[in-house]
């Protein structure tokens, strides 16, 4: 059974492949890709990274993108437009819990507009706190 | 001849080239103020990636030309300014789809859609202290003025560039600074004005009719 892919997009290459280990260490069976760095390795986005992520985790379930810092968002829509694919949607939640979310949410294996609705919901929640 | 034709164009952009090229530790100094300290390196990689890649080919329409300078940027720009900036020139090229040449009409509907990519792309308005703030005083005194003129065009996108120091970012890395972004030029809006100073003086020195 297919799950809604999920990218992580970093201005890092190691901040990205970082949580995507940390992910993956506990959630094994979701299609989950590292887009972080510029093509060379150095800081900032490559939108050519991130479109081949977006399409190595597609599947008609859709993909989920998480991003880090403002500029990222820029790059992973214009990814979005050029790979033309439908079901591909950006969250706006911090980076790495709602990356979490987003892995546990898809292996559940809810559709794509739940997996965002609990990611985003991710902003609402305060850490320490109930 | 009449209008900007593809050599202009070309021209355009290696004059852009060469003041990026002249001002990359400026304008990395500059971001390095209130940003992450990137501008002036993405700009003159990406820059001199879309000199290399314009110079060696022949295009037939200003919209081709136009699309592999935005696409070029795009891809080779690791910052902000590569979304940018490509996304801008990318609605320019659009807009010159089907049409022969450059004239003032087509630059100044090219320049206000590259403003609103820039808009629609980055989600800032005026006054957020970016790239929007030299483009839209652009393109409003192009839509005031009935031909190019060179001089008032150069005074307008530099008196815009200058503005952006007393700004408080809204919009972009300077923004987590709040009151401490003041002070500063904006990296992008120097950029900018550099892309538009250049514009008048190709225009100016290839006696351009527009
Ligand atoms: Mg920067």
């Amino acid at each position: 059974m297919s799950r809604v892919g999920i990218v992580f997009i970093s201005h890092s290459e190691k901040i990205a492949m970082g949580l995507k280990e940390l992910v993956t260490q506990v959630i094994k069976d979701v299609p989950i890709e590292a887009a972080g760095g510029t093509e060379d390795g150095g800081i900032g986005t490559s939108l050519e990274k991130i479109q081949q992520a977006i399409e190595k985790v597609y599947s008609d379930k859709g993909v989920i993108v998480l991003y880090d810092l403002g500029s990222s968002v820029m790059n992973a829509e214009l990814a979005i437009e050029v790979t033309g694919l439908e079901h591909v949607k950006i969250a706006d939640a911090p980076l790495v819990e709602g990356g979490y979310v987003a892995a546990v949410e898809s292996g559940m294996g809810k559709p794509l507009d739940e997996v965002l609705l609990a990611v985003e919901e991710v902003r609402m929640k305060l850490k320490r706190n109930e | 001849m009449m209008g900007l034709t593809n050599e202009h164009l070309a021209k355009w952009l290696e004059k852009t080239n060469a003041k990026i090229q002249e001002n990359k530790t400026f304008l990395t100094n500059l971001d390095q103020a209130i940003g992450d300290g990137d501008h002036g390196i993405n700009m003159s990689r990406g820059f001199d990636e879309a000199v290399k890649k314009i110079s060696s080919t022949e295009y037939k329409t200003s919209s081709d030309l136009l699309k592999d300078w935005a696409m070029t940027l795009l891809s080779k720009v690791g910052g902000a300014s590569g979304p940018l900036y490509g996304t801008a020139l990318l609605k320019f090229s659009m807009s010159m789809k089907d049409k022969e040449e450059v004239d003032y009409s087509s630059l100044t509907a090219g320049i206000e859609e590259g403003l609103n990519g820039l808009i629609q792309r980055g989600q800032a308005q005026e006054g957020h202290k970016t790239m929007v703030d030299v483009w839209s005083p652009v393109v409003t005194f192009l839509k005031e003025q009935p031909a190019f003129n060179p001089e008032g065009f150069k005074e307008i996108a530099k008196e815009a560039m200058e503005k952006t120091k007393d700004m408080k970012a809204i919009k972009g890395r300077a923004a987590y600074l709040k009151e401490r972004s003041i002070g500063h030029l904006d990296p992008g809006s120097v950029s900018s004005y550099y892309l538009f100073s250049s514009l008048a003086e190709v225009i100016e020195e290839e006696g351009v009719g527009l």
